[in-house]
């Protein structure tokens, strides 16, 4: 029964919790509405079954509480005004307007944080519960409360809206969505490379939620993007963990890859920019894509990667990574020293990062500089993983026998 | 709903604020005006004439500089009427300050 009312819960939620904001004017009431009558659902349909409507039956519960608790605040204003509205609100998700979308911008509002975003995205929006939440992202369960309480909390106070934004603000709010949407999917995907955990449930809500807002605003060329970007992932998560250690794109057996999934994404990253005018997470589908297409590695097309990346880094604004990423391609199609004079300026802000070290490691050691090995060592050193202290153990003893 | 914007910047002195930035202000101040969305607007001389006063074990003491001793100061702010947040932090991106500083934007809880 529990898992039926979650099931009920995942799917219904977001339009029932969209309808109650957009009678009510108010986040937190809606919410503890719904919860009231998530609360019921488990005590009545445990001793009577699940009704014909569950969806319905939530629904008109959930604007029964909300109407008893507008009567019985004494310090709302409008009280008679808001009373009158919600009496209007119809009893059946059905026969609302689907405001999912609006709901969708305000929790995912830049004026939050990231991880408040994430946080109110998951409860409001997928429906996830808030203990489920605070697991997948191993903190306490009154932590992650708090983290959303404090949220709901700012959409009210601050009167952050609900609606879709306007035309010329509309890709810049995406981007915000997105966001969201993509640190779920790489959380998931990280945590399904432990040991011992399983990420499958993050990466889920993150593909359900980027399959709502496609259906919600089609043929957006940054969704398809990232829905390209997610299934590229996707279709090698099987190569990435050998003998329990992740592997690298580089290193991955490409067999394993899955062919139905990058087919789907390699399509969605050519119709894309037929779209629009495509952002930052098609330009990373792009790149994985530029490294997954080609039948072999060193088929790969460095010219036409470094052009990706230059537009990355113009589109995240100096991102630090994405420049590291771009100078590793420049070392590949102009050679190891102009990658290197692209690393030299970076090395102040990724001094602790192993990538940046191997980066220079590998272009020292193309060019014969003996600093190559102390930097590989260097490297080494930060290396977390013991997979990747290996591989890099191996390039410096490859080093020393050749040298 | 009624929204502060705080301008916070590096100027030191009145003659940072150049004949340029006037300007700007006043074209600012005569749009938001006319969009009914100013409720108010007051510029603040720069910390340098700044004192803060505090009781502390029976005593008011009293002492030179501001509250904080960060590099961007407080150097005005104004009270915008607002439908929504979004609202708001479109005029707040139109204030000039914005630029050279930072707009922090913060709903007004009550008005005396």
């Amino acid at each position: 029964m529990r898992d039926r009312i979650g099931d009920v819960f995942r799917q219904e939620s977001a339009r029932i919790v969209a309808a109650l904001v957009r009678y009510s004017g108010d986040l937190e009431l809606a919410e503890d509405a719904l919860q009231d009558a998530f609360v019921v659902a488990t005590e009545v349909w445990a001793r009577d079954g699940v009704p014909a409507n569950p969806g319905g039956w939530i629904m008109t519960t959930a604007r029964r509480r909300l109407l008893d608790r507008v009567r019985r605040d004494t310090v709302l204003d409008d009280k008679v005004a808001l009373v009158a509205r919600l009496q209007e609100l119809p009893g059946d998700p059905a026969d609302t307007e689907d405001d999912r979308l609006g709901l969708i911008f305000m929790c995912a509002h830049p004026a939050l944080a990231l991880d408040a975003r994430v946080a109110l995205t998951l409860r409001v929006v997928a429906g996830v519960s808030t203990a489920e939440i605070a697991a997948a992202f191993l903190v306490p369960e009154a932590t992650m409360a708090q983290r959303i309480s404090r949220a709901k909390r700012k959409v009210v106070v601050a009167r952050i809206p609900f609606r879709q934004p306007e035309p010329e603000e509309f890709a810049g709010r995406l981007t915000a969505v997105l966001s969201v949407i993509y640190l779920l999917y790489n959380r998931g995907f990280d945590d399904s490379a432990e040991p011992g955990r399983d990420g499958r449930r993050l990466g889920d809500e993150a593909v359900r939620l980027a399959g709502l807002l496609n259906t919600l605003v089609p043929n957006d060329p940054e969704i398809v993007g990232l829905t390209a970007l997610m299934l590229l992932h996707d279709a090698r998560r099987a190569a990435r963990v050998r003998d329990g250690e992740r592997v690298l794109l580089d290193d991955q057996e490409r067999a394993a890859w899955d062919r139905d999934k990058l087919a789907e994404g390699l399509a969605r990253v050519a119709r894309a920019p037929r779209l629009g005018t495509v952002g930052q997470y098609w330009l990373q589908a792009a790149i994985v894509a530029e490294h997954m297409a080609p039948p072999s590695l060193d088929q790969r097309d460095w010219s036409r990667i470094c052009v990706l990346y230059d537009r990355l880094v113009a589109q995240t604004r100096g991102s630090v990574v994405v420049q590291l990423n771009r100078a590793i391609a420049v070392s590949m199609r102009d050679g190891p020293a102009a990658g290197l004079a692209l690393l030299e300026p970076l090395g102040d802000r990724l001094a602790e990062y192993v990538y940046f070290h191997t980066a220079r490691a590998d272009c020292l050691a193309r060019l014969r500089d003996p600093e190559a090995a102390d930097t590989y060592r260097r490297a080494i050193n930060l290396a977390e993983r013991p997979g990747q202290r290996r591989s890099l153990q191996r390039a410096l003893d490859k080093l020393e026998v050749s040298g | 709903m009624l929204y502060a914007a705080f301008i916070w910047t590096t100027w030191d002195t009145e003659d940072d604020l150049d004949a340029a930035e006037f300007e700007r202000y006043g074209a600012f101040n005569e749009a938001s005006a006319h969009a009914g969305v100013r409720r108010a607007g007051m510029a603040l001389h720069p910390v340098s004439a700044a004192t803060t006063v505090r009781w502390r074990d029976d005593e008011v003491l009293v002492t030179d500089g501001p509250f904080l001793e960060s590099k961007e100061q407080l150097a005005g702010f104004y009270i915008l009427d607002c439908t929504d947040l979004d609202e708001a932090i479109a005029w707040a991106a139109r204030i000039p300050g914005a630029r050279r500083g930072t707009i922090e934007v913060r709903p007004v809880l009550a008005e005396h």
